[in-house]
């Protein structure tokens, strides 16, 4: 464990992001304010347009903010941080067409400087953990899209980053392939022993993966609710999704989303167990 | 073997065809100007095989290759960089469709001025009049570079070298290829009215001196020959971009 930073390995602290100034400018951000610990599975969701693109890339560093910080392990994220990784929902776009499958994996090998004999043995590995041990070879575009994913993923831990940032990555795959993927994602994370920042906008999704579930408001949002899921840590599509908690806890998340479409930072109401939201909202409400 | 027959049908029925025409027209005729392809055909290994590979053709194919091989560095150099920063292409985009606008012959007499009449010149000739069409393909290669991908660079903290050697060059390949296409043909132009205004060897210049010698079978000959060698080339660069964008096509037809 991290001695320094128990803290939190992910701190948000006052995010705000404003496009564009004067009349035209467009708040997404509101104020976010949040604290994931090492190790953890947190999930996001939140209405469609809750600005869930704009925080992902001031997370990742692709974004300034227009106020507030993200600090990495207890440094302030102002380019984007050597120990994350992201994995988006567009693989077709976040791979690259004119590498085979254990190429697209090792250019980021390359880029931290490892020796190509060590490249090698982390490309097999993660081709291995998402099996995919035969593809390695293949061109992204001869894959099915859940493989995609999976070679984004692979791609993603492969570089053993502390912290794994995925937004919505298998919204674009079908059921049953997002079943799998899911339940991947799970045990990878068990496995590597990281860190876990997961969006989505799927409520059970949600629910199933994650330890705590933190629900967005509209645009200019904020975190509306955060819900701890209190699952076994075991979890399994038939007999987790089964259980009477699940049920409750997809209830409680559904009626929050469904009140947060209409709500911004600005007009949004104190949610019970309610933990982050208030902080710093006199400041910056007219 | 039935398939074989399609195809040599398909591709040489036409040729054939007006080969012959040509033969009869010229073979009824009394005009001297228009050989038949059997006078042509009875004067080229003479012309072009006796010394003239070495001394003319090689001259000729290697200035065509420096003034290529310049523009293509120069062109998907700068248009690399002026696709990546905007104001850069915002104040040179409109110099650049000038240039393009201009026909590259006439700066033949101009360079002649500055360069003088050797290869330097030449080279030169044809380096400018290649280097637009793959210039502006690059920019517009660059800028169109989907932000995802240059987005996941970025988070995976590629260094400017990795960067621009594995995906922003890649990424731009298909209209780097399809710019140098255009400039191949500009080129092979420009390599011959170089050597038409000023030139001791090379194969525009032996077209000019056959023609004002009144040799005229050897001059047909030698335009055959620059056609023949334009489809060489053609093809050649063919087999070149089908092993660059092997995944282009792929992904296409993926997506398809």
């Amino acid at each position: 464990m991290n001695q320094t930073h128990d803290d939190g390995i992910l701190k948000v602290r006052g995010l705000r992001k404003v496009y564009g100034e004067g009349s035209k400018a467009v708040e997404a951000i509101g104020h976010l304010e949040f604290t994931i610990r090492a190790g953890e599975f947190v999930c996001i969701v939140g209405p469609s347009g809750a600005g869930k693109t704009t925080f992902l890339r001031c997370l990742s560093g692709l974004l300034k903010p227009t106020e507030g910080t993200v600090i990495l392990e207890g440094r302030e994220v102002t380019e984007p941080p050597a120990d994350m990784a992201v994995v988006l929902q567009e693989y077709s776009r976040s791979l690259y067409p004119w590498m085979t499958v254990a190429a697209n994996i090792e250019l980021p090998l390359k880029a931290v400087g490892l020796t190509k004999t060590k490249r090698k043995k982390r490309v097999t590995e993660a081709l291995h953990s998402v099996g995919l041990s035969d593809s390695g070879k293949s061109y992204p575009w001869q894959l099915s899209g859940g493989m995609q994913q999976r070679v984004a993923i692979a791609r993603a831990i492969a570089y053993r980053p502390r912290v794994l940032v995925m937004d919505e990555p298998f919204a674009a795959v079908d059921a049953q392939t997002r079943a799998d993927l899911e339940d991947l994602i799970r045990n990878l994370r068990s496995e590597l022993g990281i860190t876990v920042l997961f969006v989505t906008h799927d409520i059970d999704e949600s629910v199933y993966l994650g330890e705590r579930v933190l629900i967005l408001s509209s645009a200019p949002t904020c975190v509306l609710k955060e819900v701890k899921t209190n699952l076994p840590a075991e979890r399994s599509q038939l007999i987790t999704r089964a259980l009477p908690e699940f049920a409750s806890l997809r209830t409680e998340v559904y009626e929050t989303i469904q009140y947060a479409k209409g709500v911004n930072y600005y007009t949004a109401q104190p949610q019970p167990e309610n933990e982050n939201r208030d902080e710093g909202r006199d400041k910056v409400a007219t | 073997m039935k398939r074989l027959g399609a195809w040599a049908f398909f591709t040489f029925a036409v040729p054939v065809v007006l080969i012959i025409a040509w033969t009869i027209a010229s073979e009824t005729s009394d005009t001297i100007y228009f050989p038949s392809p059997i006078a042509i055909l009875a004067v080229f290994p003479d012309t072009w095989f006796s010394g003239a590979i070495s001394g003319d053709i090689f001259p000729s194919l290697s200035r065509l290759a420096a003034g290529f091989g310049l523009a293509l560095i120069a062109g998907v150099g700068v248009g690399t960089l002026v696709g990546m920063l905007k104001p850069l292409r915002l104040l040179l985009e409109p110099i650049f469709e000038l240039f393009r606008a201009v026909p590259p012959p006439v700066l033949v007499p101009i360079i002649m001025l500055v360069a003088g009449i050797g290869d330097g010149m030449k080279i030169a000739v044809i380096a400018f009049g290649c280097v637009w069409p793959i210039l502006i393909n690059t920019v517009a290669g660059v800028r169109g570079i989907d932000e995802v991908q240059l987005d996941t660079a970025a988070s995976y903290r590629f260094s400017g070298r990795l960067r621009f050697v594995s995906v922003i060059l890649p990424a731009a390949t298909p209209q780097i290829v399809a710019g140098a296409r255009q400039s191949l043909a500009i080129g092979i132009i420009m390599m011959v009215i170089s050597e038409m205004f000023a030139a001791t060897n090379g194969l525009g210049f032996n077209i000019i001196q056959f023609q004002r010698l009144f040799l005229i079978p050897e001059m047909w000959s030698g335009i055959i020959l620059l056609g023949l060698l334009g489809v060489g080339l053609n093809a050649v660069f063919k087999i070149i971009e089908n092993r660059l964008l092997t995944w282009h096509v792929g992904l296409h037809a993926a997506e398809k």
